[in-house]
């Protein structure tokens, strides 16, 4: 295939790689003005100015604005905190929407036009969300239970035979202080990497036919249709990892909050 | 920066930060997180509990008024109940009271036409004694009269003018 594309052409098909997601600054040199920075600021705005629209009035009889947000903040309130968390569950409302909408909006930013790049497929903004989670399910077992008591029960799970500790403990430490944040921010990158990385391999693949012969140009419409199914199932993607994300968090504030583990 | 520079000459490993990304990540989610934990999420809340309350408050106000309905309609049904004893009282009173004066009337009625009866009876009785006397003096002169002028005898003397009219009329009263 590569050879028929580079006998087409003559120039030959180079295939999108990481190298693709190092955008250049934009203005100059300065590492603070590329894309992925552009969008989460944009991101931050969008977001912001959405909510506080919706919200300002605070109607009991909704507005369609208002009832959209709503629509958006209630699921992340009662499926995700409440059913999650349940007691005392409001506190962490605000980090856990915040979590949804702020990773919701940067991946979908991988498939509207123009802008056609997923944040999250750069792995910095992952761990940064991911050390907040880190840092607020400790903090919040640390606070409920005493450090003591917390570190404790993480390295010596309570109800299990002593032996089993030479295991255990060393596996509880790797789980809670390495393997969750870790997990945390790769799967969303990963998604959003590969996701994009298979969006660009048919997009440009599909443009790349267009330059060939007459038989790859027939060919390409079908690269750019799949490239357009994927978009679709990119969108779920997007959407189920910001779901997930949050989950999770939801999930370990929970457990840390519990009295056992 | 470092990694930038990098980037240009080499395909990077994705799984490296940069120091750019990591520090506006922090700075971004810290001020999406402010915002909408000061202007949204309150207000949201607000809004929730603002309904719930008017849902509530609905439910309660709907118990409530239910809750009237039913004892009004105990009351009235209790009230109904005595006002049909009532005029069953009452009526049987009136129908006691009506016999009773039908009784009365009767009687006084009966008493009356018994009255009358026995006045009617005393004067006939009277009239007939009356009758009798005067019959008997007018026909005892009469025939007297008669007699005298058929026998040309004068009877003048009353006593056994008297006695001859008494005799006659009891002969007369025996052959009846």
């Amino acid at each position: 295939m590569r050879d028929l594309l580079r006998s087409g052409t003559g120039g030959g098909f180079v295939p999108p790689s990481s190298s693709d997601f190092e955008l250049p600054p934009i203005f100059g040199d300065n590492a603070y003005t590329t894309k992925p920075i552009f969008l989460v600021f944009f991101s931050v705005i969008l977001i912001s100015v959405f909510f506080i629209l919706a919200s300002r009035k605070a109607a009991v009889v909704p507005s369609k604005l208002q009832f959209a947000g709503e629509s958006v903040y209630g699921f992340v309130r009662n499926e995700l905190a409440k059913d999650v968390i349940g007691h005392d569950f409001l506190r962490f409302v605000p980090y856990l929407f915040t979590l949804f909408t702020f990773i919701l909006v940067n991946n979908v930013f991988g498939i509207v036009p123009l802008l056609q790049f997923p944040t999250m497929s750069r792995i910095s903004f992952p761990y940064v969300l991911a050390l907040t989670v880190y840092l607020v399910f400790h903090y919040v077992g640390i606070r409920k239970q005493g450090a003591l008591k917390y570190f404790k029960e993480i390295m010596f799970m309570p109800g299990v035979p002593k032996a089993a500790y030479i295991l255990i403990t060393p596996l509880e430490i790797l789980t809670f202080f390495v393997v969750r944040p870790l997990t945390l921010a790769l799967r969303l990158f990963a998604n959003m990497f590969a996701g994009h990385l298979l969006l660009l391999v048919f997009i440009l693949g599909g443009e790349h036919l267009l330059q060939g012969v007459i038989g790859l140009k027939l060919i390409s419409p079908f690269a750019f249709a799949v490239g357009i199914v994927l978009t679709f199932f990119e969108f779920m993607v997007q959407v189920l990892q910001a779901y997930i994300f949050t989950l999770l968090a939801a999930l370990y504030i929970a457990g840390a909050l519990a009295d056992e583990h | 920066m470092q990694f930038l520079n990098l980037a240009a000459e080499e395909k990077l490993n994705p799984l490296i930060p940069h120091t750019a990304e990591i520090v506006v990540g922090v700075i971004a989610f810290t001020l999406l997180y402010l915002t909408l934990r000061k202007f949204v999420t309150p207000m949201f809340e607000k809004a929730f509990t603002e309904r719930t309350n008017a849902i509530q408050g609905g439910i309660e106000r709907a118990e409530k008024a239910q809750l009237e309905a039913q004892r009004a309609l105990a009351q009235y049904t209790e009230q109904l109940a005595k006002a049909q004893a009532e005029a069953q009282v009452l009526r049987e009173d009136a129908r006691v009271q009506g016999a009773a004066i039908i009784d009365d009337l009767r009687t006084k009625a009966q008493e009356e036409a018994a009255r009358i009866t026995a006045t009617a009876h005393a004067s006939i009785e009277a009239e007939r004694q009356q009758a009798i006397t005067s019959l008997r003096t007018e026909v005892g002169a009469l025939a007297v009269e008669l007699a005298s002028k058929i026998v040309g005898e004068s009877l003048d003397d009353a006593a056994r003018q008297s006695r001859v009219v008494d005799r006659f009329l009891e002969d007369l009263e025996k052959s009846k």
